[in-house]
Formats: C-alpha cells, sequence, structure tokens
C-alpha cells in the first residue's frame, strides 16, 4: 500500500503546475504518488446567477442533465464506463459559478478527462431522463420542504438578502421547475457554459505537465463564441434592524435555527480576521463559545456553531443550532447576548492564539488527500490568493492582531441587526 | 499483500497495532472498546452511546473543556462514534503532537469523572440528538423497521437508544457502565502513520500498561431465532413522500458468505463503500438503479449491510415515484432478486465489483486516518486479516457462489417490509 516517502512539503510555485490554455481554460496540477489514484476537480461561470425569477432552478436542471447523455453516448454508456473502472464524476450548480468532481484510478484519468469534455461541449438533454429527472428534483423540493434545517437556511436566505440573487433558492421552487422546457435547457447550456473562466484542478499520482497536456487534448480545442459574461451584480442592502421569521412544520421533533447577518468576502482584506473570530465564537473545540454556551453549559441542542459563508461576491456570518421547539426562545437569548458580547469586547489573547495555533497546526491534515489539495489549489485561484498562499499562510494568521479580531466583530455583528430564522414545529 | 504492520498484545491485554506511513506528518490513533448498543438491556439503551459522550467530559488531569482545546490547539481532530458492537475515539495529529493523544486516551481509559451536573446537561444535549433523528422520515422508518426484525437480540434498538431510557439512565449506570468495558482487555489501539514503531511501542506501553486489566466484560446472549415468516409495517408521518425500507437477514461480517452478498451487493445495488473516511462511487449502472429509478418506480434506491459481529440486516432504502405504490416498487424489486436467484451472473461482472472494490480502497488508502480505522475496526468483527485478504477474497467469488447466497438470504418469510407512508396536510396516503 503506501510507500515510504519523505515528508510531504507544501505545495506552493514549485510543486504546482499553472497553466492557461489558449481558449481561456485554467489548469492547475500538482503530483501525489503516495496512493495510485487521481483526481479532478474545477467550476466553471454557469449559475443561478444568469436565471430569471421565474426559471429558478434552471442551472441546476441543466447542470444534472449533462451527465444524462451526450452526443455519442447514453447515461448508461457513460456510468458505464465510470462505474465499471470504479470512477466517480459528477456536476453541482452553484449561484456564481457551477463544479465538477470526480475520481479514478491514475490510469484511467483520460477516460476521466473525456468524459468531462463530452458532458460539458456535447450534452444532449434527452427529453425521457429530463422528465425522468424533473421527477427527482420535484422530490428533492418536497423533502426540502419537509427539511427543517434546509429551510431554516432558505429562509435565513431570503430574508437577509432580500430581493437580491443571493436570497433566492437554487434548486428553485416546484412551479419554477415544471416550467422547465428541454429548450430552456438547451439554450442556458449555450450561453453560460464555455471555456472562459473554467478552472480545472488535476492532483494524484500523475507528472503536473502530463496532466495539463492531457486536458489540453480534451478540451483545448473548446470555444464558445456565446459564452455570456456574468451579469452584474446589485449591491446588498444592509439590515436595519432585527427580522425574525419562521416557517412552520408540523409534526417535527426539533427547530433548527439560523441567526445571522452580512459577513465578509473570501477577497476582502479582513477575512481572515473574520475567520479566526468565526473560529473563537463558534468553532474552535467543540462550536468555541456559542457551543460551550448553547451545547456544553445549557444542554439546549446536539449541535451549535458559527459559521463564515465568504463567497466571491457576497459573505454570511451566522450560527446555527438544533432546539427542542421549546428551548427556541431560551436558545435565541443566549446567542445573542454571546453575539452582543463578542462584538463588544472581541478574543480574549488566549482565544485568539489558540485559534491561530489551530489554523496553522491543521493545514498538513487538510492537504492529506488529493480532494484537500485540489480544494485547497481552486481556492487560491478563485480568489487570487497566488500559489505561495499556504507556504506565507502560517505567517498571515500569527499577524492578525487582537484588535483586527475585535474589529472585524464590530464591524459586522451588530445585535440590533440580525436575521433571525427558525423552521420547525 | 505485504504485512506492513506490528501487533503486540500488552501484559494488562491490550492489543496495539502500528502501521507505519511516512507520506505526510500525520499520525493517527485510534482506542477501540468492545462495547456497543449490543451490550445493552431494556431500561438502559443508549448507554452506550452517552458513556461516549461522557468520555468528552473531563478527568481530573484533563478537566472538561481543556481536552479539546488542547486537541484543537495542536491542529488535530478528534472523534468518538458508538456502534452496535463497539465504540471508538480518535485522533489525528501533526506527528510531533501525538503524544498529547496518547496521554490523553489512556488517562480517560481510566479516570473519567462522570460528575453528576455533565450528566445532567448531556441527558437534554442526547435528547435533542434523537430529536434531530426523529425529523427524518428515514430513521423514524428504520427504527420500527430494527424492532420488528428483531425481537430477542438487542440489535433491535438503535444506538443513541429509546427516548424513555435517555430520561431515566442515572450517573451511577453510566460510570458502573463504563467501569464495566473500559478496561485494556476489551480494548484495541491502532495506531497509523508518520512515526518509528520502537519508541511508538515503547511510549504506549508506559501509559497504557500500568492500567489494570479488568473481570471479562459480561455478554448478553441474546441469539434471534429464526423469522416465521415476512413481516410488514407501516410508519406514518408528515411529508408528501413515501419511502420503503426492506430488510433481510444477513450473516456476521466473519462468515464465509459474506464476500459473495459483497458481490451480490455490488451488482445489485452498487458498491458499498466500508471506508469510515475516503467515499464512495455512484450506482447509475448497478440492477436496481436500472430496473427501478430508470422504469420510474422510485427517484433514488440504494443497499447495504454493515459489517457486524452477529448477523444484522441486509436492507434496501427506496424513495418512491410520486405516481407509484409500494406493492409496485416491491414487486419490481422482486423480479431483480429472482433474477439473481434464476440466472448466473457473469465472470465479468464478478471482476468489475473487484476492480470498484480495489479503487475504493485505493481512495481509502490516501488517508492515514482510514488506514487506522481499518486496524482496530476489522479486529472488532473478525481480525486485520479480513481486511488483508479482502480483495483475495473478493476475486474468488464464483457465479454459483452468488446464486447460492441470492437463494440462501433473500427470501421474503426472511424479511420486513417497511413503509413510510406521509401524511400530507394530514390525509394519508395508502398503498
Amino acid at each position: 500500500m503506501a510507500k515510504t516517502l519523505p515528508p510531504q512539503s507544501l505545495p506552493g510555485p514549485e510543486t504546482i503546475h499553472r497553466e492557461t490554455l489558449a481558449n481561456g481554460i485554467t489548469v492547475l496540477s500538482r503530483a501525489n504518488f503516495n496512493s495510485p489514484s487521481v483526481i479532478i476537480s474545477g467550476y466553471f461561470a454557469s449559475g443561478s446567477l444568469f436565471e430569471s425569477n421565474d426559471q429558478l432552478g434552471l442551472a441546476d436542471f441543466m447542470c444534472s442533465c449533462l451527465m444524462r447523455g451526450s452526443e455519442t453516448h447514453s447515461m448508461q454508456q457513460l456510468y458505464e464506463a465510470l462505474e465499471s473502472i470504479g470512477a466517480s464524476f459528477g456536476y453541482d450548480s452553484g449561484t456564481r459559478s457551477s463544479t465538477f468532481s470526480g475520481r479514478a484510478l491514475v490510469e484511467d484519468l483520460p477516460l476521466l478527462l473525456n468524459i468531462l469534455a463530452e458532458t460539458l461541449r456535447h450534452p444532449v438533454f434527452p427529453k425521457d431522463q429530463m422528465e425522468r429527472l424533473r421527477t427527482q428534483l420535484l422530490t428533492s423540493l418536497a423533502l426540502r420542504a419537509q427539511d427543517t434545517s434546509d429551510m431554516a437556511d432558505l429562509i435565513f436566505d431570503e430574508t437577509l438578502f432580500k430581493d437580491h440573487p443571493f436570497g433566492r433558492p437554487d434548486d428553485g421552487w416546484p412551479e419554477t421547475i415544471q416550467s422547465i422546457t428541454r429548450r430552456d435547457l438547451k439554450e442556458f447550456h449555450r450561453r453560460t457554459v464555455g471555456p472562459r473562466e473554467l478552472v480545472i484542478a488535476v492532483v494524484g499520482a500523475i507528472e503536473p505537465r502530463r496532466a495539463t497536456a492531457l486536458v489540453q487534448r480534451s478540451l483545448g480545442d473548446w470555444t464558445n463564441p456565446h459564452q455570456k459574461p456574468l451579469p452584474s451584480i446589485p449591491a446588498v442592502q444592509k439590515l436595519k434592524k432585527i427580522h425574525t421569521r419562521h416557517h412552520t412544520i408540523a409534526g417535527k421533533s426539533q427547530t433548527d435555527l439560523v441567526i445571522g447577518t452580512i459577513g465578509p468576502r473570501r477577497r476582502d482584506d479582513d477575512y481572515l480576521a473574520a475567520s479566526l473570530a468565526n473560529s473563537v465564537l463558534g468553532q474552535f473545540g467543540m462550536g468555541g463559545r456559542i457551543g460551550d454556551v448553547v451545547r456544553e453549559k445549557a444542554g439546549l441542542a446536539y449541535y451549535a456553531y458559527s459559521h463564515l459563508g465568504a463567497g466571491y461576491e457576497v459573505g454570511t456570518w451566522d450560527v446555527s443550532a438544533g432546539v427542542n421547539p421549546k428551548n427556541v426562545r431560551k436558545a435565541t437569548g443566549l446567542i445573542l447576548r454571546e453575539l452582543s458580547a463578542f462584538a463588544k469586547r472581541g478574543a480574549t489573547k488566549s482565544e485568539l492564539q489558540d485559534s491561530q495555533d489551530n489554523f496553522i497546526g491543521r493545514l498538513p491534515l487538510s492537504l492529506e488527500s488529493n480532494n484537500g489539495v485540489a480544494g485547497a489549489l481552486l481556492n487560491m485561484e478563485r480568489n487570487h490568493l497566488g500559489l505561495d498562499y499556504l507556504q506565507r499562510y502560517a505567517d498571515l494568521v500569527r499577524r492578525i492582531t487582537r484588535d483586527e479580531v475585535q474589529a472585524v466583530a464590530e464591524k459586522y455583528i451588530d445585535p440590533s441587526r440580525l436575521v433571525i430564522a427558525s423552521a420547525g414545529p | 499483500m505485504k504485512k506492513d504492520f506490528t501487533k503486540h498484545t500488552l501484559s494488562n491485554g491490550l492489543t496495539v497495532f502500528l502501521k507505519e506511513i511516512h507520506s505526510a506528518p500525520l499520525v493517527s490513533s485510534w482506542v477501540w472498546y468492545r462495547v456497543g448498543s449490543k451490550d445493552e438491556t431494556t431500561g438502559k439503551t443508549g448507554i452506550s452511546h452517552w458513556t461516549e459522550h461522557m468520555q468528552f467530559k473531563g478527568t481530573p488531569q484533563f478537566p472538561a473543556s481543556s481536552l479539546d482545546r488542547a486537541i484543537s490547539r495542536d491542529g488535530g481532530v478528534w472523534n468518538a462514534f458508538t456502534f452496535m458492537d463497539w465504540t471508538t475515539y480518535f485522533e489525528t495529529m501533526p506527528s510531533a503532537k501525538i503524544d498529547l493523544a496518547l496521554r490523553l486516551e489512556a488517562d480517560r481509559m481510566v479516570n473519567s469523572l462522570f460528575e453528576a451536573k455533565e450528566v445532567h446537561s448531556e441527558r437534554t444535549v442526547i435528547v435533542s440528538e434523537r430529536e434531530g433523528h426523529e425529523n427524518e422520515p428515514m430513521f423514524r422508518l428504520g427504527e420500527a423497521v430494527q424492532h420488528a426484525a428483531f425481537g430477542i437480540h438487542p440489535y433491535r434498538h438503535e444506538v443513541i437508544g429509546d427516548m424513555a431510557d435517555l430520561w431515566t439512565i442515572q450517573r451511577d449506570d453510566l460510570y458502573r457502565h463504563y467501569k464495566t468495558y473500559y478496561v485494556p482487555n476489551n480494548a484495541v489501539m491502532a495506531v497509523a502513520g508518520d512515526f518509528n514503531s520502537r519508541p511508538m511501542l515503547a511510549r504506549i506501553r508506559e501509559l497504557f500498561e500500568t492500567i489494570p486489566a479488568g473481570p471479562p466484560p459480561p455478554r448478553l446472549a441474546r441469539k434471534e431465532p429464526s423469522q416465521p415468516g415476512e413481516i410488514t409495517l407501516n410508519v406514518e408521518g408528515p411529508g408528501e413522500t413515501t419511502f420503503m425500507q426492506v430488510a433481510y437477514r444477513f450473516p456476521a461480517a466473519a462468515h464465509p458468505d459474506f464476500f459473495a452478498l459483497t458481490v451480490l451487493d455490488s451488482l445489485l445495488a452498487g458498491p458499498s463503500s466500508l471506508n469510515m473516511f475516503g467515499g464512495g462511487i455512484s450506482n447509475r449502472t448497478s440492477r436496481l438503479y436500472r430496473a427501478l429509478v430508470e422504469k420510474e418506480y422510485v427517484v433514488g434506491v440504494s443497499g447495504g449491510a454493515g459489517a457486524t459481529i452477529d448477523p444484522f440486516l441486509y436492507t434496501f432504502s427506496l424513495t418512491l415515484h410520486p405516481r407509484r405504490k409500494p406493492a409496485e416498487a416491491l414487486a419490481a424489486l422482486d423480479v431483480e432478486i429472482k433474477r439473481l436467484q434464476e440466472e448466473r451472473v457473469s465472470r465479468a461482472e464478478i471482476a468489475r465489483a473487484s476492480k470498484q472494490a480495489r479503487a475504493l480502497f485505493a481512495y481509502g488508502s490516501e488517508s492515514i486516518t482510514n488506514q487506522a480505522f481499518w486496524m482496530g475496526f476489522s479486529e472488532m468483527f473478525a481480525d486485520y486479516n479480513w481486511f488483508c485478504t479482502y480483495l483475495e477474497k473478493l476475486a474468488a467469488v464464483t457465479p454459483a457462489d452468488v446464486q447460492r447466497v441470492a437463494r440462501a438470504y433473500f427470501q421474503p418469510k426472511q424479511r420486513v417490509v417497511g413503509t413510510y407512508l406521509p401524511t400530507g396536510n394530514g390525509d394519508v396516503k395508502h398503498g
């Protein structure tokens, strides 16, 4: 099984090969010969931002349909090729971009790349598959409507990003999914899926230049003159007060609660300080201060933590907990009290030190698998962090001061301007 | 497979597995105890899982909140899992920091406090964990199926325990459970990663060998009698979607038929991954996906069985197509099972299942945590050799074996058919 090798050094410009192909595709690759497998992972500039309100879920529908048949292979043939060799491959849609990810034994990388190229460039959206998929998507929406966690998240986003594209559910509504036609899918594919701004990472038991050559062979000649640029995104309106919303789902034992506000974007200068602040607030150990107060001391919830959802265009900063319906008020009170104290006083010296040590110490573990490395490469590319980011990371983390943590806590968390969303009985 | 690990038994009975892997500066350390919901009696269900929670609540040396802080500060991850047959604790740390994990596990093998106030606050945390599960239709259905399938054997209750017991178990019950089962002669330690075995073993001896062995823990011997006939049941609950679980009696993991059944599972429902870290692959070309999803009886299907000490269940889970009735989906499932019983599969199909398993092994080997996991996990229901020879045993399965086990294990009289009937806005849709 695993060979004995010297300890891995952190990925950096010396070991990451980055190349932009003539058609705009960026390839990032790094070798890892510890396991005979390989992963491909990437994103392309198609997502729900392109959708109109009456066609919500179109990007998701289109993405889910890509593997349902191409000009040369049926869905069964595509999956037969993958599954017979123990490989996997799939797409997932997002708001600003959509993603793909697959893995195989390294000898099967060319096959994996061919499937990516074929399904991305030449999908046919077969009528029967599309209708079958429509039923599956409608079932997912019926399950979402019954899921207290999904619904709390949904109404949180809807309220926080009122009248904004980021406040809409990427998977749409039953009526919008019902209305989407095959022509809509084909047209959406034609104008949003193309090589421009497509980024792919290849990590595994293969030399990076060889991996890049294989990507060039599969996708290098792809052009799409119809590919539209991303629509401009309106500014997010700041909250002016506390907005409380509850979504009733009868017959449930637990209520899910999300309390939060706007947070930094991933590329903002204060992201790292906010990330450390979030660790202190609701991550470190068993859920930071929030976990300590809500779970450990009060025994109100099995899970309680805070979360920084820093995207490319917008960010959120929220606290989630699952509590018995009769304890919603009590848990909300405890969380609001912690948020107020944190906004006022930030982190203590030792709390910040703990989280800094954790951020730096966990780096090797996060880079252990091919998937972890691919994620890190895509993060560096998407957010313009530089290929030496991981090598600079420890310094960047160490340099954050208590004052900076205090400043971000005060800047983003205003206890009088929050969304309090819940779903349950 | 070349032997790339060492196995040791300390004087107090603690079994230790060591496996050097120098691909990343990480070490993963696991301590496994042979105790789980299988060892629980009526009135005390859920006690193993609750005991696991209490193991994070402190010792005199490492008070409650200091444990997780210490691990996190060093950039480690840790967690614990309770299953029907076992309870396990792991830490994966930068290699220079692993000593903390070893000290912590040695300490909480004997010195956990189980303070009354911590027991009190943890009670509602666990009740909340169960309430979260109860929000899921598949949990409600699975619990009912398990209850119906086992009348005698303690596999009849969920690991989390019955709500009635979660409100009545007391501090002394928990502490007694801990003292009975958390003894070195009832534990297996598995360490994998970037270390040298000789000093690692010396350190483990230093920390663990002074812990005295205990009496061999008691075991419940309540063998489930053979099922007298097919059992069907309904569960009603909110929603619009109908779910089904069809559960067949499945042998213990150490039974020789396990491997032929693994091939059968791969062909029928798609390959199940036993990796705890490493993921699986899709099942779109499996016989059931083609026959049930493509033919629009269901919108999703999966199947699988765990590796257990005593015979448990192989369960098919179906999410029904909104226009189909449960009886139609069940009939379509039966056609596919019958096909396996009547027509021999080809050797090529078995070779394909072997290649899928080989790929899943390769993905799992990327993770040091997963490699340490396997050394301990396989010891819980068989031995590590079971894992080391897994691929060979799969490759040795013949078409006749698959047909034989399909006939032996997948008989209607040995199954429980459970249906979740959604009440929607108050009206129950009957199948």
